[in-house]
C-alpha cells in the first residue's frame, strides 16, 4: 500500500517527527533519531552555535535521510518570528520553517494572533511555514487560507506527556483540514501517538518523550512501531466505539410488526 | 505593586506556620499535581527533611520533563568593585578599605574575551553600586561592547529606575538578577546600613519596575545566613507568584547563595546544612516546575556534581568574583571566596559523566 505523507511537495515515509532538545547528549540524539527512522527533526535556532563547531547540534544532525526543521522558539511576536527565520533560513539553508511564537514562558502557549500575522508575511516570503498552534479548528482554517504548508496542533501543554487532551479539537481540526495536520506537544507515551494516529492525524512530532527516556533509543522504536501501528489502524477502517452491546432495537422493532 | 501585597503580610505568623507544618501536610503535597504556596511551606518545613529521597527523586523526575538532560553554563564578569554602600555581608562594602577597580572597555573586552575563549555564550556582568561611575551609561557601554559576542548578557547591578532598564533593553540586555537578600524589613536595615542599598521598599519594587520595562528574565533570591531561610524563601516564591501572574511574559530564576566567608565581615546568623539546601532546591522544584533554578561556584564541587540531578538548570563555572580577575588585574579586590575552582571544561567533563549536557547557547537575539 503507498501510503506516503507529502508536506510542501516532499515525501515522506515516516509519519514519525522529532524534536531535538533536552538530550543529555548530542550523539545519543544522534542515534535515537536514526532509530526512530524519522525523516524530519525540528531544530531550535537559539540553541545553534555556528562559531563552535564541535559543540554544534547541527554537525549531529548532517546525514541525507533527515531534514531539517527550524524552530522560532524564543521569539515573542510575530515581527520577531520574521527575523528569526530569515536568520534560519541563512544559518540552515532550507525554506522550511516551525513557526512558534510563544510569548508566554512559563507553559509556552503559542500566541493565536502573532502567529496567523507571521504566517501571513512568511508565506509571503516563501518560507514553508509550519505553525505550531493551539487545538483551534478557526485558527487552523484561518492558517490554511494565508497559505500554510500544514498545522501543527497542541495535544497538550508542551512537554507535559500528558497525551491528547484536545482531542475533541483535534477530531475537528482532522475533519475540516485540506492541509496535513501533525499533533505537536504533550505526547508522552507511544500509545499517546498511536491514539493521534489513529485519530487521522497525517504525523505527530515527539521530543521530550524520546529525549528524557531512560533508553531514549528502545524509546525512539517504540514511537517508531506505535505511529506505524496507528496509522496503520486508521487505514483498515476502526469499528466504531460503543458503551454497551445492543442486540435488540427496543424502539423500531414494531416497524417489522405493522 | 508587589509592596502593597508585601504590606499585608507578617514575618512571625508565616514563620509559624512553616514550623508546625506536619509529615502529613508533606504527604500531601508530594501527592498533587500542582503545589499551592501552603504546599510550599510544608515542602521546605523542618517535616519535610525526612522525605528528602522522595523529593529528590520527584524533583529529578519533574526537572528532566521540563528541561531535559541538560545544563545551562554561564560565567559572572566583575566590571567594578567599587561601592557606596555599607553592607555588613560583602567584601564590596564602602566601609572596607581596599583598593577599588572599575574595568576600562578595553579591559572589559580583555576579560570577555577570555570568557569566550572559554566557550561563554552566556555572562552574567556583576558590579556594586557607584553610580558616578558605574552608572547607567557605564552599563550601557558594557552591554553593547558585549552583545556581538555573546548569546546573552545579563547583569546583576544596582536597581534602577524603568526608562534606565528599557534603555538597556534596548542596547542588548537580557536578564537582570535582583536579590532581596531578606525579606525581613527590620532586619534588612541591620544588613544595609548606609548607600542606596539601605532603601529596603526600593529594591522590593525592583522586579515591577523590570516587568514594566519587559524585561526577558528577572533573577531572585535571598541571601541564606541572614536570617530564617525558610521564611525568607517563602516570600520569595510568594514574591514569583506575583511576578508570574502580573509579568507574564518574563521568565523567572531562583538562586540559592550562601553567605561565604568575605573580607572583614559577619558570621551568617543561620546557618543551612547542606541537606537542607538540597531540601530547599527540591522544594522549588515541586513547587514550580517551570522556573528555572541556578546554583554558583561558591558551593563546593561535590555538592555541585550531585546536586544537578536534583533540579538545578544552570550554573556557573570556573567564575572569579573580583573585577579584572580572570586576567586583567587577578589579585584585586573580590567579592567572596568561591569554592568550586575547577575550569569550565572540566565542569563539562562532569555534567556529561552524569549523563547531562552542558549547553552553552540557547539563545539568539531576534530583534
Amino acid at each position: 500500500m503507498n501510503d506516503t505523507l507529502i508536506i510542501a511537495g516532499k515525501k515522506f515515509n515516516s509519519r514519525l517527527f522529532t524534536g531535538t532538545g533536552k538530550f543529555g547528549d548530542h550523539q545519543l540524539m544522534q542515534h535515537a533519531l536514526t532509530a526512530s527512522g524519522t525523516e524530519l527533526a525540528t531544530v531550535a535556532l537559539k540553541r545553534i552555535d555556528s562559531e563552535d563547531k564541535e559543540e554544534d547540534i547541527l554537525s549531529y544532525l548532517q546525514p541525507g535521510s533527515i531534514a531539517l526543521l527550524p524552530n522560532t522558539s524564543g521569539v515573542r511576536n510575530a515581527k520577531e518570528a520574521v527575523f528569526a527565520a530569515q536568520l534560519a533560513r541563512e544559518a540552515l539553508q532550507t525554506n522550511w520553517l516551525k513557526l512558534e511564537i510563544h510569548p508566554d514562558p512559563k507553559y509556552l502557549l503559542p500566541d493565536p494572533v502573532e502567529t496567523l500575522k507571521a504566517a501571513e508575511e512568511l508565506v509571503k516570503l516563501g518560507f514553508i511555514v509550519l505553525p505550531y498552534i493551539h487545538a483551534d479548528p478557526v485558527l487552523c482554517k484561518r492558517l490554511e487560507e494565508v497559505g500554510v504548508a500544514a498545522v501543527m496542533p497542541l495535544g497538550a501543554p508542551i512537554g507535559t506527556n500528558k497525551g491528547l487532551r484536545t482531542k475533541d479539537f483535534l477530531e475537528i481540526i482532522i475533519e475540516q483540514s485540506n492541509v496535513p495536520v501533525i499533533v505537536d506537544a504533550g505526547i508522552g507515551a507511544p500509545s499517546h501517538a498511536a491514539a493521534a494516529m489513529e485519530l487521522g492525524a497525517d504525523a505527530v512530532l515527539v521530543n521530550t518523550a524520546i529525549a528524557v527516556a531512560a533508553n531514549p533509543v528502545a524509546m525512539a522504536q517504540a514511537f517508531k512501531h506505535a505511529v506505524t501501528a496507528g496509522r496503520t489502524g486508521y487505514l483498515a477502517g476502526l469499528g466504531a466505539e460503543r458503551n454497551a452491546a445492543d442486540a435488540s432495537s427496543p424502539l423500531t422493532s414494531f416497524l417489522s410488526e405493522l | 505593586m508587589f509592596l502593597e501585597q508585601f504590606d499585608t503580610l507578617c514575618w512571625n505568623s508565616i514563620k509559624e506556620s512553616i514550623y508546625t507544618k506536619t509529615a502529613a501536610d508533606v504527604r500531601t503535597a508530594l501527592q498533587k499535581s500542582k503545589r499551592s504556596l501552603e504546599d510550599f511551606k510544608a515542602l521546605i518545613s523542618p517535616a519535610a527533611l525526612a522525605f528528602l529521597e522522595p523529593m529528590a527523586q520527584l524533583s529529578h523526575k519533574l526537572t528532566q520533563k521540563r528541561f531535559g538532560k541538560t545544563i545551562q553554563l554561564y560565567a559572572p564578569l566583575y566590571l567594578s568593585n567599587e561601592c557606596q554602600n555599607i553592607c555588613t555581608y560583602c567584601g564590596f562594602s564602602y566601609d572596607n578599605k581596599l583598593k577599588r577597580k572599575t574595568l576600562t572597555p578595553f579591559e572589559i573586552m580583555q576579560e570577555a574575551m577570555y570568557l569566550k575563549e572559554q566557550g561563554f555564550k552566556h555572562i552574567l556582568l556583576v558590579t556594586g553600586e557607584a553610580s558616578k561611575t558605574v552608572g547607567v551609561d557605564y552599563i550601557r557601554n558594557a552591554i553593547a561592547l558585549l552583545k556581538p559576542h555573546f548569546a546573552q548578557v545579563s547583569i546583576e547591578v544596582q536597581p534602577m529606575e524603568q526608562e534606565d532598564y528599557e534603555a538597556l533593553i534596548e542596547a542588548g540586555l537580557h536578564a537582570v538578577l535582583v536579590y532581596q537578600e531578606t525579606y525581613h524589613k527590620a532586619d534588612y536595615k541591620i544588613h544595609h546600613t548606609k548607600g542606596k542599598k539601605s532603601n529596603f521598599s526600593y529594591r522590593l519594587a525592583t522586579p515591577d519596575r523590570l516587568g514594566k520595562a519587559g524585561i526577558h528574565k528577572i533573577g531572585l533570591g535571598v541571601l541564606i545566613g541572614l536570617e530564617d531561610w525558610r521564611t525568607d524563601s517563602f516570600f520569595t516564591a510568594m514574591h514569583l507568584n506575583y511576578l508570574e501572574k502580573t509579568y507574564w511574559q518574563t521568565k523567572y530564576s531562583i538562586s540559592f547563595p550562601r553567605l561565604r566567608p568575605a573580607e572583614g565581615l559577619i558570621e551568617p546568623k543561620v546557618v543551612m546544612s547542606d541537606r537542607e539546601l538540597a531540601q530547599l532546591i527540591c522544594a522549588w522544584r515541586i513547587f514550580n516546575e517551570e522556573v528555572e533554578l541556578s546554583i554558583s561556584t561558591r558551593e563546593n564541587e561535590k555538592f555541585r556534581d550531585h546536586i544537578i540531578q536534583l533540579g538545578i538548570t544552570s550554573m556557573s563555572a570556573g567564575s572569579k568574583t573580583n573585577p579584572g580577575g580572570y586576567v586583567t588585574e587577578v589579585e584585586s579586590l573580590e567579592q567572596f571566596e568561591i569554592d568550586d575552582s575547577r575550569s569550565p571544561a572540566e565542569i563539562v567533563q562532569m555534567v556529561h559523566g552524569k549523563g547531562y549536557k552542558a549547553v552553552w547557547k540557547d539563545w539568539e537575539s531576534f530583534v
